[in-house]
């Protein structure tokens, strides 16, 4: 039943929309997400999909057409990257508030400045409190994956929030790698048909969004936008069950890499789990109880099903491919840090920040990482838990 | 809708994103208490040119099926008297509200 | 059908009910509601708002004053938020989704701070794609929403709080853009300027236009605003008139590109006339800044040449040669 097949992470997120078949994307181009709405508009000329596109004049206008298309009754895409999402920032907090499940790929790349076209995480981070569900994807696989489980998740009743794929800038949107795809029709009948309750274009019951929302009323919608984010937890794990009994391949908020038994581990998102899944692997062939937290679902943040995970660790490291500029860590550190305190499960934790603008990370970088791990646990004692992985400091 | 809903509700009962399913409900919300001088209408010297009917920010002058105009809506009208300066035969004459209500 | 004044009241109800909180004797919603009422009574319409008076004041939660859908974002996209509707119904309408004896209309308005300025790029891109729908900018010369600052569309030498009357700079040094032009320049079929005037023919009839014309249109409406500009609530209507017949504010559309002038004043009113009644340019008219006067009065000449020399070359015959 799956179709295996050889695509780039741009590829797979244009084939997964053009079978999700949306009825409306709006898009800018911008490197290295452009592909995606280039691919697509190939499918909407050809008429292989019944999409409007809409290519507008700038990521600004991309997301508000979302949200115009989204609150009018239609299913409504985009894609984008760093300076684009910079670009939309204001509207991608008026998206979620106004409660409309559109979906993004966000293909990861440096924000400026100065000017980078390359991968990190800066411009997922920017947008981390904007109140939507953002999903990361090691792999083009994912990315694909992701995306087919993102409307069932952010469309649902009990969630009705916009909805992010991540994945990584040139490292994964721009490799060709094997990918199993699902049928048409089988996508079809997965993603379902968009109905909404309240929409623009019902003219039996015309409606208004967006209002003036004073002292007395936008603190409990707020609330609600923050109850929906809880609601998403169950529902990101129904859907991915759902998924699971479809194509076998099983996702949940993070994927456990030999971390059961583990002494040391990693905490990372995106495509360095690849990298660091080899690491581990070699390092257990030397009896080394290394391990690897990958991070799926970043908002919600699963905070206690994490802190259960690596309470039985040693020694925790957490990459951040995007540094808060804070002088106290990197927002992934940050989160995670905080759930493991107030679950009250006491691990020495140690934050890398890593891969600014593109900078290669390497086995050999990610094979250090759990060397000072080690070093820290034999020692039992961490100077320094801000640290810089590849950085040329002095 | 908007009846069930004011400063009391809580999130729980408030509609999603400030969505408001009830077009035009804007009608139960009362501006007349806004009014300094008022706008009184002297139906002896209309004739129903029609010139105020659409000059009312508020929408506060009544027209009705026959194309006639009736007497002001004053929980609307907010005394701003551009439809008394249009009256080419001064059948609006605008007046001190008197007092405190 | 001739206009009738009276007919379209009557017949057709307000779509923007009472009970908003724009001001006593703004202009905004007197252009509002007789753009909505141009349109067909069983058409429905998606109404986008960029924020400004007319957003704020009319769609408080819980209330909203519009009895068609609404919507509003930010400040400067209510252009794409229409363009984004309009596609949806576009691509729900080809597939079958939406009952195809229906109609919607997609309407736009954004005050000049909303459409000159900041939300200039998002309208330049939906009229450029082609979007069945009309823009109309309420255009009251200044940021009244946020207390009076300076747009582009104010006036020169007007009193802003961003460009007071001061004793070494009197008032806004730069001459307003003339965005309809500006629209004109994206060639789409129907660009009009118009005014809320005596019995509303000219704002009722391009209304009707830009709506039922296929694809992009813009309409450009003056909007007094008593507070901003300085004159007694009642005068809504005398200031308009005066501005059109000054020439400060001419009364023109422009169809696939042809100018046609709605209005030419037989004597064409000094500028002053404009200008006296209202408290932003009470400065111009101290002794010793009559010369603020007869600039001002110049630009207004030479836009209205101008005018007159594109209606004639727009509508010239082209050579056989």
């Amino acid at each position: 039943m799956g179709i295996r097949e050889r695509l780039s992470g741009n590829e797979a997120a244009a084939i997964a929309m053009k079978q999700i078949n949306p009825d409306v994307v709006a898009a800018f181009p911008i490197t290295p997400s452009t592909e995606i709405p280039q691919y697509f508009s190939t499918f909407v000329n050809n008429g292989t999909v019944d999409t409007e596109f809409v290519a507008v004049e700038s990521e600004h206008s991309a997301m508000t057409a979302c949200i115009g298309a989204e609150s009018a009754g239609a299913r409504a895409m985009t894609a984008t990257s760093a300076n684009g999402l910079s670009l939309m920032w204001e509207m991608i907090y008026i998206a979620s508030s106004l409660r409309l499940p559109i979906v993004m790929s966000l293909v990861n790349r440096a924000v400026s400045g100065p000017l980078n076209i390359h991968n990190d995480h800066s411009d997922a981070m920017g947008v981390r409190d904007s109140g939507w569900i953002m999903l990361f994807s090691e792999n083009n696989q994912e990315a694909y994956d992701n995306l087919l489980m993102a409307h069932k998740i952010a469309e649902h009743k009990d969630v009705l929030l916009p909805l992010m794929v991540c994945q990584d800038g040139f490292i994964t949107s721009h490799s060709i790698e094997n990918i199993e795809l699902l049928e048409d029709e089988t996508v079809k009948a997965f993603v379902g048909t968009y109905k909404p309750e309240h929409y623009l274009l019902n003219r039996m019951e015309p409606i208004a969004i967006g209002p003036l929302d004073l002292q007395a009323y936008l603190f409990e919608h707020k609330y609600q936008q923050s109850v929906a984010m809880k609601n998403a937890k169950k529902v990101i794990l129904d859907v991915a069950k759902e998924f699971e009994e479809l194509t076998g391949r099983k996702y949940s908020f993070f994927e456990e890499y030999k971390l059961e038994d583990a002494e040391i581990a990693i905490v990372c998102m995106n495509s360095t789990a690849g990298t660091t899944k080899y690491v581990v692997d070699n390092l257990r062939e030397k009896g080394i109880k290394a391990g690897l937290l990958k991070l799926r679902v970043f908002r919600p943040f699963p905070a206690e099903e994490i802190a259960k995970a690596l309470s039985g660790l040693k020694a925790v490291a957490i990459l951040d491919k995007a540094d808060s500029l804070n002088s106290a860590g990197g927002a992934l550190f940050e989160d995670v840090t905080s759930a493991m305190y107030v679950n009250k499960y006491q691990v020495t934790m140690c934050n890398y920040i890593y891969g600014i603008g593109g900078r290669d990370v390497s086995a050999r970088d990610i094979e250090s990482v759990y060397t000072d791990l080690q070093k820290i646990v034999s020692d039992g004692n961490l100077d320094n838990p801000y640290r810089y992985l590849g950085l040329r400091e002095n | 809708m908007s009846e069930n809903i004011n400063i009391h509700t809580p999130a729980s009962k408030l509609t999603i994103g400030g969505n408001i399913y009830e077009a035009g409900n804007a009608k139960e919300f009362k501006t007349g208490d806004w009014r300094s001088v008022k706008p009184i209408y002297l139906s002896e010297k209309c004739k129903q040119c029609g010139l105020c009917f659409p000059v009312c920010p508020d929408d506060a002058i009544p027209v009705n099926k026959e194309q006639k105009r009736e007497d002001f809506n004053y929980d609307y009208c907010k005394g701003c008297g551009v439809c008394a300066r249009v009256c080419p035969f001064k059948a609006i004459e605008m007046k001190e509200e008197g007092g405190n209500k | 059908m001739a206009y009738n004044l009276k007919e379209v009241i009557a017949e057709k109800p307000s779509r923007f009910t009472s009970g908003h909180r724009m001001c006593a004797g703004c202009g905004a919603p007197v252009v509002g509601r007789m753009v909505l009422r141009a349109l067909k009574k069983e058409d429905h319409a998606v109404i986008s708002c960029a924020t400004g008076c007319m957003e704020v004041s009319t769609f408080i939660y819980p209330y909203t004053s519009w009895t068609d859908s609404f919507i509003h974002t930010a400040f400067e996209c209510a252009a794409a938020n229409s363009a984004g509707a309009e596609a949806a119904y576009k691509s729900l309408k080809r597939q079958g989704k939406l009952p195809e004896d229906e109609h919607t209309k997609f309407i736009t308005f954004g005050g000049d701070g909303g459409t000159y300025d900041i939300g200039l790029q998002s309208l330049s891109g939906a009229m450029e794609r082609g979007h069945d729908m009309v823009y109309v900018c309420y255009d009251n010369g200044a940021y009244m929403n946020t207390g009076i600052q300076r747009s582009s569309a104010t006036p020169k030498f007007a009193d802003t709080t961003t460009t007071p009357a001061g004793t070494v700079i009197p008032g806004k040094m730069q001459a307003r853009k003339d965005l309809s032009k500006i629209m004109v320049g994206h060639h789409i079929p129907y660009v009009a300027q118009t005014a809320p005037l005596s019995n509303f023919k000219d704002l009722y009839e391009k209304s009707e236009k830009a709506i039922y014309t296929e694809g992009p249109a813009f309409l450009n409406v003056l909007a007094p605003c008593p507070r901003g500009w300085g004159y007694p609530t009642d005068m809504l209507m005398d200031i308009i008139k005066l501005a059109v017949e000054t020439c400060y504010w001419p009364l023109y559309e422009v169809i696939d590109g042809k100018y046609k002038i709605n209005y030419k004043p037989k004597n064409k009113l000094p500028i002053e006339e404009f200008l006296k009644p209202q408290r932003r340019f009470k400065h111009m008219f101290k002794p010793g800044n009559e010369w603020m006067i007869e600039e001002f009065q110049k630009e207004v000449d030479s836009r209205w040449q101008e005018l007159l020399d594109l209606e004639e070359i727009t509508n010239r015959e082209l050579n056989a040669e």
